[in-house]
């Protein structure tokens, strides 16, 4: 898949959160904290990981999961992994 | 049993059945003499010896997003859709809770009464669980691995998931639980929660029942008990308790739920008051995993214990929402067992019923969906006949209502549930009216 740009994967993300959890994608901003903000379960982050592997065609590990905390620490990884 | 004799009170309710998505519409369906059986639209249906069941009238996807249903079992969803009706009924609050849901504004009634989460319980059964969830999971796991499998299985299998939903959904803190006896769950659970209330462990249980397991898996594994009716040219007519022609049960899906409440607290906030459930009789057949004691000595005993732990006399009863599935054994059965319970003179007086008739066999759901009209029976002073009833079996010798709605006396009254399970489990609920 070609490179995605930061708007792109942020547009994806809101996606694949609207679809799994409901919330509204115009709260899905990049300073956004999954749990904190969004009110996000621990088990529905892992359905969107996964989700948001097959997007982004990208692996991401069970140990770097824990550490994406906020909407820009996915960004960051997806650019990281796609470059 | 605690031997306090707290009185308990009923002050709400909800339910999604076959014969409709709220209690009011399922009640006057009930009364209506209507069928919630129907065909099963699947593909594969015609390799099964049951093709038909009582499913739901409304499907949760016409009242619940679809990112809560993904997150839900089938037994889960429905379970939360009858406690969002009862708490409201019982005119509580909207509640505020640590995880109130983001997918939707909860339950509840603008200015109602705030209650207590401390003193506020949960008891939610279901005999199976997740049957659907178990099932599909393993389809998706062979089709795409594990690591396709949602993570949302284990909380969506395990029988106490809607119990624990429930709890989370109202803030629920002195206790959530889950009683698993198969076809007498959630009798027991009305019980149990009685149990909660006069041991003063909570002042208000939100106390139901759930299943939902009508899967190719299920049809067929009942029917090769052969314990189903085969009447796959007429479904609407193949529930027919003390019917000579009756061949076997039909098997429903849905969720009751009921708000329980001391007296002392009803009254306290000015609570309409349903009902009361008076006491709980339990006992074991020790007889077969299947099969009830055909000497009825079991059932007998639950109906006495029910009698004695709420201080009637056989009687105070003048109704009975009998367990009556339908099959040729249990349903003459039980009549027997009634006689043993309360002597030949007092259940000559009662008149019987069997709603399964219409709502079809709702397993864990059964006693608390049965529990809903008893009380209701009691309260408006009438009583749904029995469908279906064309040829009385020659074997009953009680008074069965048939035909139109029976009309009940004024005044003080009493009547009996009875839900037996498989493992030979028997419970029977003991309701007094309220005056």
């Amino acid at each position: 898949m070609a490179v995605a740009t930061e708007e792109q994967i942020l547009a994806g993300i809101a996606e694949i959160i609207d679809e799994i959890v409901g919330v509204d994608k115009a709260e899905v901003t990049p300073d956004k904290n999954f749990i904190d903000d969004l009110d996000i379960d621990s088990l529905s982050m892992v359905e969107i990981a996964v989700s948001a592997q097959d997007q982004f065609g990208v692996e991401i590990p069970d140990d770097e999961l824990r550490n994406l905390k906020t909407v820009q620490d996915v960004i960051n990884f997806v650019q990281k992994l796609q470059s | 049993m605690s031997t306090s004799k707290t009185t308990v009170v009923v002050t709400g309710f909800g339910a999604t059945t076959p014969l409709g998505g709220d209690l009011p519409s399922t009640w006057s369906a009930l009364l209506a003499g209507k069928s919630g059986i129907r065909p099963l639209p699947w593909d594969d249906v015609e390799n099964l010896p049951v093709r038909f069941a009582a499913t739901l009238a409304v499907d949760p996807s016409e009242v619940m997003p679809k990112q809560l249903l993904r997150k839900l079992d089938r037994n889960q969803s429905i379970a939360l859709i009858a406690a969002r009706e009862a708490w409201t009924s019982a005119g509580f609050a909207k509640p505020v809770t640590r995880r109130s849901r983001k997918e939707e504004s909860p339950a509840g009634v603008d200015g109602g009464f705030v209650v207590d989460g401390e003193r506020l319980g949960v008891v939610v059964s279901s005999g199976i669980g997740g049957l659907h969830t178990a099932l599909d999971s393993y389809d998706v796991y062979k089709e795409k691995g594990w690591s396709r499998v949602s993570p949302f299985t284990v909380p969506m299998l395990m029988p106490n998931g809607a119990s624990g939903h429930v709890g989370i959904e109202f803030g629920a803190m002195a206790g959530s639980h889950a009683l698993v006896s198969a076809c007498a769950s959630s009798g027991e659970a009305v019980g149990y929660a009685v149990d909660m209330i006069r041991a003063g462990r909570a002042d208000v249980i939100i106390c139901g029942g759930t299943e939902s397991c009508i899967h190719p898996l299920q049809m067929a594994s009942f029917g090769s008990m052969r314990a189903m009716s085969t009447r796959n040219d007429e479904p609407e007519r193949a529930s027919r308790p003390y019917d000579k022609n009756r061949d076997g049960f039909v098997l429903g899906e849905g969720a009751a739920v009921m708000i329980l409440e001391s007296e002392e607290h009803a009254r306290a906030r000015g609570a309409q008051v349903h009902g009361i459930v008076a006491g709980c009789g339990y006992s074991g057949d020790a007889y077969d995993i299947v099969l009830p004691d055909p000497t009825g000595a079991g059932q007998a005993k639950a109906m006495r214990r029910a009698l004695a732990d709420a201080d009637l006399a056989p009687e105070e009863i003048v109704h009975i929402n009998a367990h009556a599935t339908s099959t040729p054994a249990g349903d003459v059965a039980e009549l027997a067992s009634i006689k043993a319970g309360l002597g030949e003179e007092a259940a000559r007086k009662v008149i019987i019923t069997a709603t399964k008739s219409m709502t079809g066999h709702l397993l864990g759901g059964a006693g608390a969906l049965e529990s809903i009209f008893t009380i209701l029976a009691l309260r408006d002073g009438i009583v749904p006949p029995v469908a279906n009833l064309d040829d009385i079996d020659d074997e009953v010798d009680l008074d069965i209502a048939r035909g139109e709605p029976r009309k009940l006396p004024d005044g003080p009254a009493a009547a009996l549930n009875n839900s037996f399970g498989f493992g030979g489990h028997n419970v029977s609920v003991a309701f007094r009216r309220a005056l």
